[in-house]
């Protein structure tokens, strides 16, 4: 019985993991509806040829958005994207992509 | 959590607000039950339709979500005019609802919705059933103004076709194109402002002349614009020159653009009141365009071509519990294209689930992110991001623009690959 419910936990754990929104119950807030613009080039739900951003970590985020928002570092697109977002923002933005896996 | 604290808790949520996830727990919990048994049915399975089902979903897992399409198969705009010019078949833009139902719980219903009842809130389908919402979403595209130009009708469209809907207009005008010979004379009629996709009869354009490159090289392309100038037009014009000579020839709506007659039988278009005339071989006529036919008949336009929306949410202003997402809405300085389809669908779907709940709507971020080919290795781009100000959607100062002049192949190279990853990457999104 115990290890049955064992067994259920950690398929329930599994699940979760898969799942989008870690927190299901919640409604949504403003980090989660601004990452969700990112997700149209950079899907969670299949792969091209962009760069995956699912479990990219969290401080390279900001350290990246923030050189491409100020120029250090070049960019075809993500340059003139990055200018759009204020620093509370990305780091809004950053901290949602840290709980998606 | 009392109502007190809660609405204090609402303001800290609200614009510019930064509260956490975590913290809202407690309001949640308590407001739930109405999100989960609310029912929202999406009319129009596009790009701003399917996104908004599957986010609703995602955003509140046990919501009652239904999408009605008429279509088994979407065809996207986008990437239709590779297929015109040869680099990408109809397979390559075929969407399917499969994993909207199987993998994120959306109810799929293959019909056409034949009428709305704001008031009663009902949807009543071409197999007779009315289906009750507490909340709706519209994004049923475009429907075209043949009435604007006398001569032409819609039913010319099986001989003279816009194909600026995907599907069998786009298999006919590639036909055609193939049919031409060599030496022929391609007309395109481009439409004056607001239209679906700015940037897309010049990529048109330019996918034309490839193939006319390859198979056809001395046949000509003649763009009658209703206007004076076009998305990214020095980018366009730029690569125009470097790849296609003197192939594609623009006309200005002053300059005799402005088509005020087509002579259907004869493939003829008259413009300056009788005195410039363009014979073509290919016609390709894409008309003036207004909302959605479902969403007039509804009464969303009120007396204009588009549905005016609060932009802060997409809610109807004339029909509250009603929202119009996509090509049909009114929004602010977003430009009507797929990729703006998709990021209003959120912004949609987010409001009426924390409407459901009784919170407040939260401040929208949006994004627009346009690629273009002009030879299938030399692609342009145009990105802006939106935020809400003042009551409407503008484009945030010092953001976007579009990609930078004179730039080397090997950059133009680059976003030719990133056209790819974006078509890949927004149809997962929406669709995957």
């Amino acid at each position: 019985m115990k290890r049955s419910r064992i067994l259920a936990a950690g398929i329930a754990v599994s699940m979760m993991a898969m799942a989008y929104v870690p927190q299901a119950a919640a409604e949504v807030d403003r980090g989660q509806l601004l990452t969700t613009s990112c997700f149209s080039c950079h899907s969670i739900d299949g792969t091209g040829n962009m760069p995956n951003l699912v479990g990219y970590p969290r401080d390279l985020m900001i350290s990246q958005m923030q050189a491409f928002k100020d120029g250090s570092r070049p960019g075809t697109i993500m340059n003139r994207h990055a200018k759009g977002y204020t620093d509370e923002e990305i780091v809004m933005m950053a901290d949602y992509f840290d709980t998606i896996q | 959590m009392t109502d007190f604290s809660r609405r204090n808790f609402l303001k800290a949520v609200g614009i510019g607000g930064a509260a956490s996830l975590a913290s809202l727990g407690c309001a949640a919990n308590g407001t739930a039950t109405a999100s989960r048994s609310a029912r929202v049915i999406v009319v129009g399975g596009g790009s701003g339709g399917a996104t908004a089902a599957k986010y609703l979903k995602r955003f509140s897992p046990d919501m009652d979500v239904t999408l009605i399409e008429p279509n088994a198969t979407y065809y996207t705009c986008y990437g239709s005019n590779w297929v015109l010019g040869g680099n990408a078949e109809m397979d390559d833009i075929a969407q399917s609802y499969d994993a909207l139902q199987s993998r994120h719980g959306v109810k799929v219903v293959q019909d056409t919705v034949m009428e709305i009842d704001p008031a009663g809130r009902t949807v009543t389908t071409s197999a007779g059933e009315a289906m009750n919402y507490d909340r709706l979403v519209m994004s049923p595209g475009i429907d075209f103004r043949y009435d604007a130009v006398p001569g032409i009708t819609e039913a010319d469209s099986e001989r003279i076709p816009h194909a600026w809907k995907a599907g069998e207009q786009t298999r006919l005008l590639r036909q055609q194109l193939e049919a031409m010979p060599d030496g022929g004379i391609f007309v395109m009629v481009a439409p004056g402002n607001p239209f679906r996709c700015p940037p897309g009869p010049y990529e048109r354009a330019s996918m034309v002349a490839h193939y006319f490159q390859q198979e056809k090289p001395r046949s000509k392309i003649i763009i009658l614009d209703n206007k004076e100038a076009f998305s990214k037009q020095g980018l366009f014009m730029e690569g125009w020159a470097q790849h296609y000579g003197d192939m594609i020839e623009w006309v200005a709506s002053s300059r005799g653009g402005q088509v005020e007659e087509i002579d259907a039988a004869n493939l003829r278009t008259i413009s300056d009141g009788g005195f410039t005339e363009f014979k073509a071989d290919v016609l390709n006529y894409i008309p003036p365009q207004t909302a959605g036919k479902i969403a007039k008949q509804t009464g969303l336009a009120g007396d204009g071509f588009w549905c005016p929306v609060n932009q802060l949410t997409f809610e109807s202003t004339i029909h509250p519990g009603i929202y119009v997402i996509g090509d049909s809405s009114v929004a602010g300085a977003m430009p009507k294209s797929g990729h703006s389809a998709n990021n209003q669908a959120k912004v949609a779907a987010a409001a009426i689930v924390r409407d459901l709940a009784g919170l407040e709507p939260l401040a929208p971020s949006t994004a627009n992110t346009c690629y273009s080919l002009i030879t299938p290795d030399h692609a342009i781009s145009v990105a802006a991001v939106y935020a809400y100000q003042d009551g409407t959607i503008g484009g945030v100062e010092g953001a976007g623009g579009v990609s930078p002049m004179d730039a080397p192949a090997s950059v133009r190279r680059q976003e030719a690959l990133y056209t790819k990853g974006w078509y890949d990457g927004i149809t997962a999104d929406i669709w995957g």
